[in-house]
Parts: structure tokens; C-alpha cells; sequence
């Protein structure tokens, strides 16, 4: 006598929803998640085709031209943004400044999140002296004035692209280590971690398919946030003169060349700033919504 | 506890010993410390003579441990760019910042943890979503721009506030709140996230049954026990705050050791960075140790791990 609904298909269906038709009606029941992957898919999509997007040359620059208004505080349709100091179209250095933002951000945070797994995760399984290591490398690391190294070390190496995204990418993995440590020390403990070593697999092999799948999750979230971090300070060493270089289009850099003119054209600096903070805040709730969706008993 | 306190004793001082000998590397970065002091348009001689006059020509370990008993005892060196002891400037200067850290923090602690408790008794208010939604948009803030919005607000536009400067209490205003406002989310966070905890405990279901107010549930009860982790936390954020100062400092010209840092960096004052670096990192070590130390003494399950 077996029960009619567990073996009817239809039934079941109805009763037990698949886990992808449980994941997707949560993703669309959570604003904040939404506004987060339209926000940043679209900026991805802007960033990937800029110079089709872009209605001029970011680094065309114009001296009759200089510091037109935009386009809803009386300028043109030419320049719909208006132009900065030098003449140059405000909507194309936009356009291309998300590419350097998106660009730092998201390899800063694969190299932290490359070093900070293999230290977390590390620490986690192994425990003993390989996690008092590691936990001392973290707390050195924590002590260390993230804003103060980087600035000093773009400094002395010089302000590109590649220097910021190194130096950023060797400061930020103190979240992924200390996250990465406290879930593999979870899914460690469980049977079937157990049951791969008891069958003989080997470490590499029990840390790749078995714990890696089960804190992935968490792996993501973490990801998402410090691409947040990285996109913020790689603004705030450019706006202080030792991020990315001029004539490069970054966001903090426009911010910090419209400031002298903040007065009377406080535009120069609240466009960049606005599209910043928007940026970095669809990350932050993409990340959010993503641990909501992805672990909903971890919410505080 | 006493067995507690001397481990994370010993690790803290492991931990000073080795930020120190990384904050002291920077100089090596750039590969010869003694060409870069020099200057572009300096001959081979002039470089060689730099090398020997500060003594780069030695073992980088000679140098460190020189460098190191200097440090311990106050003496950071000289700076290239003030030719004075590097210690003298710092001290002037850190007592700006060290003002700026102790405003920001009461700050944040006097809206966040308010929020938090009006948060966590009434979960999912128009209060609830409100302190959440500060707290999203905070860590989504980029400060100097909030900084120069708070400027041009307060400063040009109502000129109720100067724009620079440290003479005053109203000069720190709004250095307070932009370095504050990112202590916030976090206090607040955990402050609803205690009370919440402790509210649904047992203990105030009895202190409710035995009659006891409200007001007196909530602040004598619950607040006084979810408030420990909040104690701490503000101690760690503390030491955040310093080392992020740099930014609020620079924004409002708030000549403190932040700003120093920034115009030492920029004129390549080796001496002074590695100082400040070092300094902020110990702030950060002993804010640390003194949370840590103080949660052990409070809640006596946390002695263990």
C-alpha cells in the first residue's frame, strides 16, 4: 500500500518543488536581489560595450568646449552629461570609468578570493598549527591600514592599472580566509566528508568534491562584497591622487578633478559619485540577496 | 583568565613584531630606496653617497633591527621632507586624530545602537527598515563624496559649518559624521541582532512575569547583556577608524596624522609612512587585545577558544 501522491508524478511536483523552482521563485520574491543583478548586469553590459555605447571619445579633449552643463541643467543633446575641465564628454568618461571600476574590482576580488580560500579553507580542514598560522596571518593582515599600505605602495610602485589591482588583491582576502575557515570547519564535521575518507579518497580530493560544492555558496556572497570593497577603495586612492593615473576615466579621479569647481558646477562631482555609490550599492544587495536566497537560515 | 590574557598577549606582541618588520619592508619595494630618495636627475655618485649617509649599503636585517629599537623607544627618525624627528610630528598631530576617532565613534554609538533596540522591538517597522536601509546605503557610501556633499551643503550653500580646518569644535562636525556614519551599519547591526537574542530568552519572560516594566525589561534586562558584543566591536572599529582617518582628513583638511600620512606618501617621506603605518597598526593590535580581554572578562564561554 504505497501512498498515492509519492508516486504520481504530478503530485509530487505539486507538493515537492524542485530546487531550481524554489531558487528562482526566491530570487523574484527579493527586491533587493533583483534591483542588484539588473543594476550591475546592466553596468557589466555598458563596461563590455562601451565604444559602441559611448557617443564620443573619452579622451577627446575639447578647450572650446570646457564644462558644458548637462543636458537637464540647460545644455545640449551633443554633450547629454555636459563635459569636465578639459572639454572631454562626461557620459563617455562615465561609460568607460565603469569598465576600470567593474575591471579592478572584480580581478581584486579573484585574487583575494584565490589566497583567502586557500588559507580559510586550509585552516579549516587541517586545524592544529596549520590553523594557528593562518589565523595569525589574518590578524596581522587585519592590523595592517588597508587605505595607508595601498596608498604607499601605489606610490612607490607607481599608479596603474596593474599596481592597483595587485595591491588590492594582496590587502583584501582577510573576509574570504575568515569565512572560508569557520564553513569548512562546518562541513568538515559532516558524515559524508567522513565517509570520503573513509573509502580512501585523498585530501585534494575530499577538499575539491566535498567541500568545496558545500561552501561554495558562501564563497560567492563573499565575492560579491569584496568586489564592493575593492570598487570603493580603488575610488578612494584615485580620488587622492594615487589610484589610476590621469588621462584614465575612473570615477574617483573625475570626482576629485570636478571638486576644485565643486561651487559652481557641483554636477562634476555628483554624477560620478552618484553612479559609484549606485554601482557599489547593487553589488552589496546582489551579495545580500544571494546569501538570503542561497542560505536563508544564515540571516542575523 | 589570567592564562587568557597572556596568550593573547603573546600573540599581539607576535603580531606587532611582524607588522613592524612588513611596514619597515615598503621601503624595499621600490627596489633601491637610495635611488629613489635621490631623484631622477641624480648621478651615480650622488646615489652612492645617499646609500652610505643612510646607511642603505647595510644588511636590510642590520637596519631593521636598528630601525625597530629606535621605534620602541619613541624614536621613528628623521623625516626627508621636514628634516625633523619623525616622532615630534606624529605626536602633534596623531592628538587631531586621535579627537577626530573618540567624536566618530561616540557618534555612531549614540544613533546605531539606539536604532538597533528601536529596531529589534518592533522587527519589520517603518523604524526596522529604516535604520536597514541606512545601514545598506552606508557601506555603499563612497566617503570622500559624501564628505564633499556634506561641503557643499553645510559649508557653501547654509555656511553654517567652515568647510577646513581643526580649531574647533565645529571644525570636527562633519569629519565626525562621514568617519561615524561607517561605524554605523555594523553597531547596529549586531545591536538588533543581541536584542532580538536576548529578548525571546527565558530570563526576560520571567523579569516580564514578575511584573517588572517595560522600560526596565528592556534597559536593566536586555540591553545591559546585549550590549557586551556592541562594547567590543566599537573597540575594533575604533582601530579601523584611525587607519581610514586618511580619507576624512584629506576631504576637510583636518591636519591629523591621517593627513600627514597622505602628504608623506605623496612627497615620498619613507621615514614618516612606515612611522604611521606602524602606529596605526599598534592602535588597531591593542583596540583588539583590550575587546578581546574585555569579552573574556564579561562572558567567561568566550576564555575558551
Amino acid at each position: 500500500m504505497t501512498p498515492l501522491d509519492s508516486t504520481d508524478p504530478l503530485l509530487q511536483e505539486q507538493f515537492v518543488p524542485s530546487a531550481s523552482s524554489v531558487l528562482r521563485a526566491r530570487i523574484l520574491n527579493h527586491t533587493g536581489l533583483l534591483f542588484g543583478l539588473v543594476v550591475v548586469g546592466l553596468l557589466v553590459l555598458v563596461a563590455l560595450f562601451a565604444p559602441f555605447i559611448a557617443p564620443h571619445d573619452p579622451y577627446a579633449q575639447d578647450l572650446t568646449m570646457r564644462m558644458k552643463p548637462p543636458v537637464f541643467m540647460g545644455g545640449t543633446m551633443e554633450h547629454l552629461l555636459g563635459t569636465d575641465h578639459l572639454g572631454r564628454d562626461y557620459l563617455s568618461r562615465l561609460i568607460y570609468g565603469a569598465r576600470v571600476s567593474l575591471l579592478i574590482g572584480f580581478i581584486a576580488a579573484v585574487i583575494s578570493g584565490v589566497i583567502g580560500t586557500a588559507l580559510g579553507v586550509a585552516a579549516g580542514y587541517f586545524g592544529g598549527r596549520v590553523d594557528a598560522v593562518v589565523t595569525f596571518l589574518i590578524n596581522v593582515r587585519l592590523a595592517m591600514p588597508v587605505v595607508l599600505v595601498a596608498l604607499a605602495v601605489v606610490a612607490i610602485l607607481g599608479g596603474s592599472l596593474q599596481v592597483v589591482i595587485g595591491v588590492l588583491g594582496l590587502l583584501l582576502w582577510d573576509r574570504f580566509a575568515v569565512v572560508m575557515r569557520s564553513s569548512t570547519q562546518q562541513v568538515r564535521r559532516r558524515e559524508y566528508v567522513a565517509a570520503a575518507q573513509a573509502i580512501g579518497a585523498s585530501t585534494p580530493r575530499v577538499i575539491l568534491s566535498e567541500i568545496m560544492p558545500n561552501i561554495v555558496n558562501n564563497l560567492i556572497v563573499i565575492v560579491t562584497l569584496e568586489m564592493a570593497h575593492a570598487i570603493l577603495l580603488e575610488a578612494a586612492l584615485s580620488f587622492l591622487g594615487l589610484g589610476v593615473q590621469p588621462p584614465t576615466p575612473s570615477w574617483g579621479l573625475m570626482v576629485a578633478e570636478g571638486k576644485n569647481m565643486m561651487l559652481f558646477e557641483p554636477w562634476l562631482v555628483l554624477i560620478p559619485g552618484a553612479v559609484l555609490f549606485v554601482l557599489v550599492l547593487a553589488i552589496n544587495l546582489m551579495g545580500d540577496g544571494l546569501r538570503d536566497v542561497t542560505a536563508p537560515d544564515n540571516r542575523n | 583568565m589570567l592564562h587568557f590574557i597572556l596568550k593573547r598577549l603573546g600573540l599581539a606582541i607576535l603580531v606587532a613584531f611582524t607588522v613592524s618588520f612588513i611596514s619597515f619592508s615598503l621601503m624595499f619595494l621600490s627596489g633601491d630606496p637610495a635611488a629613489a630618495l635621490a631623484g631622477e636627475t641624480a648621478s651615480g655618485e650622488d646615489i652612492e653617497a645617499i646609500r652610505v649617509l643612510y646607511g642603505f649599503d647595510r644588511p636590510m636585517l642590520v637596519q631593521y633591527s636598528e630601525w625597530l629599537a629606535g621605534a620602541v623607544q619613541g624614536d621613528f627618525g628623521e623625516s626627508y621632507y621636514f628634516k625633523l624627528p619623525v616622532a615630534g610630528l606624529i605626536g602633534e598631530r596623531l592628538t587631531v586624530t586621535m579627537t577626530l576617532g573618540v567624536y566618530a565613534i561616540s557618534f555612531a554609538l549614540l544613533v546605531a545602537v539606539p536604532l538597533g533596540v528601536i529596531a529589534a522591538i518592533r522587527p519589520n517597522s517603518l523604524i526596522d527598515r529604516f535604520a536597514l536601509f541606512l545601514s545598506v546605503a552606508g557601506q555603499a557610501m563612497p566617503s570622500f563624496w559624501f564628505g564633499l556633499i556634506l561641503i557643499v551643503v553645510f559649508a557653501i550653500k547654509l555656511q553654517w559649518l567652515p568647510p577646513s580646518g581643526a580649531n574647533s569644535f565645529k571644525h570636527f562636525i562633519m569629519p565626525t559624521i562621514v568617519l561615524g556614519y561607517y561605524a554605523m551599519p555594523a553597531i547596529m547591526r549586531l545591536t538588533r541582532a543581541g536584542m532580538l537574542d536576548v529578548l525571546s530568552s527565558d530570563y526576560i519572560r520571567t523579569a516580564r512575569a514578575k511584573g517588572a516594566s517595560e522600560m526596565r525589561v528592556l534597559f536593566k534586562h536586555a540591553l545591559r547583556n546585549a550590549i557586551i558584543p556592541v562594547v567590543s566591536l566599537a573597540a575594533v572599529q575604533m582601530g579601523f577608524m584611525l587607519g581610514g582617518s586618511i580619507v576624512v582628513e584629506s576631504i576637510f583638511a583636518l591636519h591629523g596624522a591621517g593627513y600627514l600620512a597622505w602628504e608623506s606618501i605623496a612627497r615620498n617621506d619613507l621615514p614618516t609612512v612606515q612611522a604611521l603605518i606602524l602606529i596605526f597598526s599598534m592602535f588597531y593590535i591593542v583596540f583588539t587585545l583590550i575587546a578581546d580581554v574585555l569579552n573574556a572578562w564579561l562572558d567567561p564561554r568566550m576564555r575558551s577558544s
